[in-house]
C-alpha cells in the first residue's frame, strides 16, 4: 500500500547556515504511530513544520496520501493536524472558538457537533466557554489538540506532546491516541519521553543532528538492541570479586550484596550457566535472583552515544 | 483551484470579534476626539473663521477628520492584527492551514478595512450632531472610504509583516501617518499655503485622498478628481505588490 507520508532527500539550511536536516527519507505506513526520538536540536521539529508548511525545504519533495505539499499544498495540508510544541494560543478566546476557528481555517463548514465531540473526549467541554488566558498549561495543551482534531484530520503530529504535562494527561493523551488509531489516524510523534514510544509506538525512528540514524518496529528494536541483565542477590557480603569470576562482565552492587550480570538475550550462549556452576563452586551463594530487559530508554541513550 | 471561503470567515470573524470585545475603547474613543476637534475648531475658532471655498469651517474639516482617522485605524488595525499572531505564535495555524495568501489577506485586511470603514461612519454621525452635513456625491463618499480603508489596511498589514516589535508597529502610523495627514489638508485647503508651500504639500500623498474626499463631500477639491483617483488607485497598486511580493518570497513568515 502506498504510505500515507512519504519523504525524499529532505534537506534544510537555515539562512543562518544551519543544516538542520540531511538527505532525510522516511515513508510512514497508513494508520501507524511513529515515535521520532532524538535530543533536542536534532530536527524533530524541523521535519514537521517542513511537513505541515510552516518551514520552507531547502530541497527534497514530501508527500501527504500522494499530493505534494508544495504543489499539491490545499489537499495535503487538510489531511494533517498538528499540535506544535510550544503553548500559543489566543489568550481572549474562548475554547469553543478557537477550536471552530480551527475546523473553519481548513476549509470544513460549521460542525457543533463534532466539536462538541472533540471537546468531551479532551475533558474540555466544562471549559468550554473559559477564555484561553483562564485555562491552565494542561488544559491549554488540551486545547491545542482539540484545535488539531477539529477538521478531523488522517495524519496527526504530536509534537513533543507530553512536554510538561502531568500524568493524568499523559494518560488521557495515550487513550486518545489509540482511539485515533482504532479510526484509521496516522499518529506522529516527537518525544523525549521513551517511554512514551515505548508505551504506544508501532515505529522508533531516531534522528541525530538532522540525520535519521534508523528506523525500526519496536519490537524488533528492543529484540535487536535489548539487553538483559541478571541480578543475583548475595546471602552473604562480598568484599570483591573472587579472581576466578574476575574477567566474566560482572559487578558488584547493593554494598557487595549484589551482583549485576550483563547478557545479550538474543546470543546463542548467554553464559548463565557457565557463570551459576562458577559461583557454586567458588562457594557464593544466593537467596533470591531476577532478569531485566533493557528499556527503549536505555537503547536510546546507547544509540546517540554511540553515534556520537 | 476553488477558494478556501470558510478561512476567510473564519479569520475574518475572529479579527471583528477582536474588535468587538474592546468596542467600548475602540468606538467611544474616535466619537470622543471627533467631538474634541469640534469644539476647538468648530465652536471656539470656527466661529472667527471665515468660510474656505463657501463652506463653513465646521463642515469643511469633517472630510479630513474623518481621513484622519481612516488612515490610522487601517494601519493600526490591520498591522496589529497580523502582528500579534507572529507574536504570540499562534501564526502557526495560519500558515500550516491549507489557505492561500489571497484568502489570509482578504481575511485580515477586509477585518481591518470594515472596522476603520466603521468608525469612520460613526465620526460622521458624531459629526452630523455639530454641524449640518453636506455631502453632494454620497456614492463617491463611500467609494473614496473604501477604497482608502483597504489601501492602507494592507498597507497595515505590510507594516505589521515587517514589524519585529511593537515600537515599529508604532513608528509609522505615528511619525510618517498622522504629520502627513495634518499636513495634506485635513484642516485647511493647501491653496491656502504660500506657493513654495502648495509645492511641497503635492508631494504628499495624503493630499490627494483628503482632496478627493472632500471633493466627494463638498464638489470642489485642491486638485482634481481625477488625479486624486489615479494616485490612490496607484497606491493601492504599490501595497498589493508589497504583499504579493511578501507571500512570494515569504519574507518574515517562514524560514
Amino acid at each position: 500500500m502506498q504510505p500515507i507520508l512519504s519523504i525524499k532527500n529532505l534537506s534544510k539550511t537555515y539562512a543562518s547556515g544551519l543544516s538542520a536536516l540531511a538527505e532525510v527519507d522516511l515513508d510512514i505506513a497508513r494508520g501507524e504511530i511513529f515515535a521520532l526520538l532524538g535530543p533536542n536540536g536534532a530536527g524533530k521539529s524541523t521535519l514537521i513544520n517542513i511537513i505541515c508548511g510552516i518551514v520552507t525545504p531547502s530541497t527534497g519533495t514530501v508527500t501527504v496520501d500522494g499530493h505534494d505539499i508544495l504543489r499539491d499544498y490545499r489537499a495535503a495540508r487538510a489531511m494533517i493536524g498538528l499540535v506544535p510544541q510550544e503553548l500559543t494560543t489566543d489568550a481572549f478566546e474562548t475554547v469553543r472558538k478557537t477550536v471552530s476557528f480551527s475546523r473553519g481555517l481548513f476549509g470544513l463548514p460549521k460542525n457543533p457537533d463534532h466539536i462538541e465531540r472533540v471537546l468531551r473526549d479532551l475533558s474540555l467541554w466544562e471549559k468550554r466557554d473559559s477564555r484561553m488566558m483562564q485555562l491552565s498549561g494542561g488544559m491549554k495543551r488540551r486545547v491545542l489538540i482539540a484545535k488539531a482534531l477539529a477538521h478531523e484530520p488522517r495524519v496527526l503530529f504530536l509534537d513533543e506532546p507530553t512536554a510538561g504535562v502531568d500524568v493524568e494527561l499523559r494518560q488521557d493523551m495515550w487513550r486518545l491516541v489509540r482511539r485515533l488509531r482504532e479510526q484509521g489516524v496516522t499518529v506522529i510523534l516527537t518525544t523525549h519521553y521513551i517511554e512514551e514510544a515505548e508505551e504506544m509506538a508501532d515505529r522508533v525512528g531516531v534522528i541525530r543532528k538532522g540525520r535519521i540514524i534508523l528506523v525500526e518496529e519496536k519490537a524488533e528494536l528492543m529484540r535487536k538492541l535489548g539487553r538483559k541483565q541478571l541480578t543475583l542477590h548475595l546471602q552473604t557480603q562480598l568484599i570483591e570479586l573472587p579472581e576466578s569470576l574476575a574477567d566474566r562482565g560482572l559487578e558488584l552492587t547493593g554494598g557487595g550484596r549484589e551482583l549485576v550480570y550483563t547478557y545479550d538475550s538474543q546470543g546463542e550462549r548467554t553464559g548463565i550457566t557457565r557463570l551459576l556452576n562458577e559461583l557454586a563452586s567458588s562457594g557464593i551463594t544466593f537467596s533470591d535472583l531476577q532478569t531485566r530487559q533493557s528499556s527503549l530508554e536505555d537503547i536510546f541513550v546507547d544509540l546517540v552515544r554511540e553515534r556520537a | 483551484m476553488a477558494m478556501n471561503w470558510p478561512a476567510v470567515r473564519a479569520i475574518y470573524v475572529f479579527e471583528m470579534s477582536r474588535f468587538l470585545r474592546t468596542a467600548t475603547q475602540s468606538i467611544l474613543a474616535p466619537v470622543i476626539s471627533t467631538s474634541l476637534y469640534f469644539v476647538v475648531f468648530g465652536a471656539a475658532i470656527g466661529s472667527r473663521m471665515t468660510m474656505v471655498d463657501e463652506v463653513p469651517y465646521g463642515l469643511f474639516i469633517v472630510p479630513g477628520l474623518m481621513m484622519l482617522s481612516l488612515l490610522t485605524q487601517s494601519i493600526t488595525n490591520a498591522s496589529f492584527g497580523i502582528y500579534f499572531p507572529r507574536f504570540a505564535g499562534t501564526i502557526y495555524e495560519i500558515l500550516s492551514a491549507p489557505v492561500s495568501p489571497v484568502e489570509v489577506v482578504l481575511g485580515f485586511v477586509g477585518a481591518a478595512a470594515s472596522k476603520s470603514i466603521l468608525i469612520g461612519l460613526i465620526i460622521l454621525a458624531t459629526a452630523a450632531l455639530f454641524v449640518p452635513l453636506r455631502i453632494d456625491h454620497p456614492v463617491w463618499m463611500l467609494a473614496f472610504l473604501l477604497l482608502t480603508a483597504v489601501t492602507f489596511s494592507l498597507f497595515g498589514f505590510v507594516i505589521g509583516l515587517w514589524a519585529d516589535g511593537f515600537e515599529k508597529l508604532q513608528l509609522v502610523p505615528l511619525l510618517i501617518i498622522t504629520p502627513l495627514t495634518f499636513l495634506g489638508g485635513s484642516f485647511y485647503a493647501i491653496e491656502m499655503l504660500p506657493p513654495f508651500w502648495y509645492t511641497v504639500s503635492l508631494l504628499n500623498p495624503v493630499v490627494y485622498l483628503i482632496s478627493g474626499f472632500r471633493w466627494a463631500f463638498f464638489g470642489q477639491a485642491d486638485v482634481a478628481i481625477g488625479v486624486s483617483l489615479a494616485m490612490t488607485l496607484l497606491f493601492l497598486a504599490l501595497c498589493l505588490a508589497a504583499v504579493t511580493y511578501i507571500f512570494r518570497t515569504g519574507y518574515r513568515l517562514k524560514s
